[in-house]
């Protein structure tokens, strides 16, 4: 269920002297089973763009196209689209309200119709996919539960209506760095064996390197530019200019270039840079 | 009270009454004035637990903690302590009380008693030193999460502590404002020589500090300068806390058999450590 | 966005009126409502009225502003001058149909009625409209002082208005995005009946207390690390200082006063 977005512009406030462009002009395309990042800062429109993906705003101008439907188009059933993108918000544990976790994570399967044996069976499902064990923990309350376990049980409510693509805003906000690995390698088995779209926005550069297939990076509203983690964080100059970072292997890899070493421009994981850093060493102590 | 404003925990332990296992058990330390300490740990490590006992928020079930020579058991002295060793909070939101910036730092003031023509240089001055002048009138909710903070921060710096506890004061902020924030309280320690306790779970915050206290399951298991406690990749990852990637990286590459020097943190320095180890060869 | 809400109805400009010290503000509305309550005739009622439109120029405050504060009341206004209309007995018939009797009199008790109901919101309006919600809460907590000898928690009155102020625009603002959040997994908050929408109201409500209970702590354990031990010993930033100002103010509403009430003697 690939998703467009065609010349996307929101304004808030439209009509009054606080009118301001939170989205100025911005195209893009998801492909089936892709993992977008979308990198900017607070203020850049990410939330924004968001929340068009699931209809919850209305545009000033453009469209968002579902499987090639106009999201905000006359004739439109809107709810069924947006039952198919699942949309995961910042801190979403602060919607939890159920009195156990399994009727919180059933909530969205119930407002979808569907009956109380398949029902049952997402929860259980959803509880599989963010690694909770479900006899120990489907009826406890939500809000016994940690931080991150809660972020999860949030999660599971919309994996349970099992959404074809997955958006999440900020998933590891505010995590510990237990917490984060959790979340992320939940995502990452998520993408590899659901084969589910994801789209993640999100501040950290390590999670975007270790995750994305893709990545948009926004500035002021709009997109500045997109393309492979590789491409985006061997521009090391352009991110800076915007006020963003990239991952610390890039910025050494970067910087032994600029002192002269023989090295691809485009590394960004340790690991690749680790090889490449013994072949020097190797090839120094070679001669 | 220049003299004594050192930090000190003396075989602490506390336990919340309703649960069995005690946050912290048995902490011992020592923070001398001036100093930058950040104290590192996962959620549900006791660093909060820590953090509350310095204010005397939390009073220890067994042992002492003694904050600018005041002992946190003697309830009289409680405002003495609260004045000196200043608390900021996770959630720039919850700690914000009155509708205007410059009344929410006079808060403290206010609660203090301080006559109203002295608060005035004093709110301006602490305004100025987190550079958040130009917002004294504005309402809070208008600011950003990093803004916030600095105002926070104000409120605290405007009753003239000797030590500020910053208990996951980024936690919460997108990464210019955690940069905002610690760059604002660094100055503070630098310029001022106010103490500071950063508790956090950002190694990257921990490595700028003077020195890192490492807790886990209520103690401290590590404690020394950055490079010291860093270098120990293995214990750090067992107690599921990361590492500074250069650290991890430089850690990978002597293990492969490069003569790495010990201690390295940051790009700069892994930078360097490379141009000693293999020379370029157009230079030779 | 939330970012441009006002407060309460606070009209945000600068003028004599909105200077004035809002103890004095709010002592002189309790005499203006005194002064609607001892107006006897139309003629009364034609002075108040000349200065209440005379107060709003000087308030830098439109008069239409005024009289939006009217709008909710509009059903009480009318239903009280409908049956001060159909029920007042009286002697010269103007209008007579099937049960229903229309007299001079009884229009003009309706008419004397509802003017005062009128009058009576106008001028609070003049208060709210002028005094922002804040200094209000100051003014509150000083005039009740006294009262704190009986134990009366003036203190903590305004402190509780001042935090519910603060966090007012947090909670919509969160109102808003647990809303979206609930929307995104199929809440529906828009259609069905009554019952069925208030039910729709659990998966926001609930976790908007939650939220509000934790704030709660936090600010609570915040306040105290700030040395908050309540109103004792406290001093404040914002002192409120009697002015010239405030001197002419009262001596304006004194010659109102004395003019309503030589007319309650006179005719």
């Amino acid at each position: 269920m690939p998703i467009e977005v065609c010349h996307l512009t929101h304004c808030y406030s439209e009509g009054s002297a606080f009118r301001t462009v939170a989205l100025d002009d911005v195209s893009f395309r998801i492909d089936d089973g892709e993992f977008v990042g979308v990198i900017g800062h607070t203020g850049s429109g990410k939330s924004t763009l968001v929340q068009h993906l699931n209809g919850l705003l209305r545009p000033s101008s453009g469209q968002v196209l579902i499987n090639g439907e106009d999201l905000n188009g006359e004739h439109v059933n809107r709810r069924a689209l947006r039952q198919r993108i699942g949309l995961v918000f910042q801190y979403p544990e602060y919607q939890l309200f159920e009195e156990t976790v399994a009727k919180d994570i059933a909530f969205g399967p119930k407002n979808q119709g569907l009956s109380a044996d398949e029902i049952a069976e997402r929860v259980r499902y959803a509880m599989d996919c963010v690694h909770l064990d479900y006899d120990k923990y489907a009826e406890r309350s939500p809000f016994e539960l940690s931080g991150g376990q809660m972020r999860r049980v949030a999660i599971a409510g919309v994996l349970a209506m099992r959404p074809s693509v997955l958006i999440l805003d900020e998933p590891t906000a505010g995590l510990d760095p237990r917490g984060r690995d959790k979340i992320l390698s939940m995502l990452e088995e998520l993408h590899a064996r659901e084969n589910t779209t994801i789209l993640m926005v999100s501040h950290s550069m390590d999670d975007m390197a270790r995750l994305a297939t893709r990545l948009i990076v926004m500035s002021e509203g709009k997109i500045v530019v997109e393309g492979t983690p590789r491409e985006i964080f061997a521009r090391e100059d352009m991110m800076t200019s915007i006020g963003l970072d990239v991952p610390d292997a890039a910025r050494l890899c970067a910087r032994l270039r600029t002192m002269g070493y023989n090295l691809p421009a485009d590394l960004f994981r340790p690991e690749e840079l680790k090889e490449q850093l013994l072949r020097l060493w190797k090839e120094g102590s070679a001669c | 009270m220049k003299s004594d404003s050192r930090v000190q925990l003396n075989d602490v332990s506390y336990s919340y009454e309703e649960q069995a296992a005690p946050a912290l058990s048995g902490v011992s330390a020592l923070i001398q004035p001036g100093e930058f300490v950040a104290v590192l740990g996962h959620n549900g490590s006791g660093k909060s637990t820590m953090a509350k006992l310095l204010n005397a928020l939390f009073v220890p079930t067994e042992g002492n903690v003694v904050v600018c020579g005041y002992n946190t058991r003697e309830e009289k002295l409680v405002w003495e302590i609260r004045q000196r060793a200043g608390m900021i909070f996770q959630n720039p939101d919850n700690q914000i009380v009155a509708t205007v910036v410059k009344e929410d730092v006079a808060f403290g003031l206010e609660n203090l008693g301080v006559p109203t023509e002295e608060m005035i240089p004093r709110i301006e001055s602490a305004l100025s030193a987190v550079r958040m002048s130009a917002y004294a009138d504005k309402a809070p909710h208008m600011l950003s999460g990093g803004q916030k903070q600095r105002v926070a921060i104000a409120g605290i710096l405007a009753m003239e502590p000797s030590v500020i506890i910053a208990d996951e004061a980024t936690a919460m902020l997108d990464p210019s404002g955690r940069k905002e924030v610690l760059e604002t309280i660094r100055t503070l320690n630098r310029q001022k020589g106010i103490t500071v306790v950063w508790i956090t779970h950002f190694m990257e915050e921990a490595a700028l500090a003077d020195r890192v206290l490492v807790v886990t399951d209520g103690q401290i298991k590590l404690s020394g300068t950055p490079a010291e406690v860093f270098d120990r990749v293995e214990e750090m990852r067992e107690m599921h806390l990361d590492v500074p990637h250069m650290t991890a990286l430089a850690g990978e590459l002597r293990e492969a058999g490069m003569p790495l020097r010990p201690g390295i943190l940051t790009v700069e320095e892994l930078a360097e450590e490379v141009e000693r180890l293999c020379p370029l060869k157009s230079a030779t | 966005m939330l970012n441009n809400i006002t407060m309460g109805q606070y009209y945000p400009v600068d003028s004599r009126v909105h200077r004035l010290d809002p103890r004095i503000k709010l002592i002189l509305t309790i005499v203006f409502i005194v002064i609607v309550f001892i107006a006897r005739t139309f003629l009364g009622y034609a002075v108040i009225l000349a200065f209440v439109y005379l107060a709003s120029r000087l308030a830098n405050v439109p008069f239409r502003m005024l009289l939006r504060g009217l709008k909710p009341l509009r059903l009480i206004i009318i239903l009280t001058f409908l049956l001060n209309l159909l029920f007042t007995t009286g002697e010269t018939l103007w209008l007579e149909f099937w049960i229903v009797r229309i007299t001079k009199e009884g229009f003009m008790q309706a008419a004397f009625y509802s003017l005062r109901l009128v009058f009576l919101v106008i001028g609070t309006s003049l208060l709210t409209l002028t005094t922002s919600p804040v200094s209000l809460a100051d003014a509150i907590e000083i005039l009740l002082t006294p009262l704190k000898k009986i134990h009366f928690p003036a203190h903590e009155l305004a402190m509780m208005m001042t935090i519910a102020l603060r966090f007012i625009p947090t909670l919509l603002e969160e109102t808003d995005k647990i809303m979206k959040a609930q929307m995104a997994r199929g809440a529906d908050f828009e259609s069905g009946n009554l019952i069925s929408r208030a039910k729709a109201m659990v998966p926001l409500l609930v976790p908007l207390f939650v939220s509000a209970f934790r704030r709660a702590g936090d600010l609570a354990m915040a306040m105290e690390s700030r040395c908050y031990h309540g109103g004792d010993g406290r001093t404040r930033l914002r002192v409120l200082k009697i002015t010239k100002n405030d001197w002419i103010a009262c001596g304006v509403m004194a010659v109102l006063l004395a003019l309503i009430i030589l007319e309650g003697i006179f005719l």
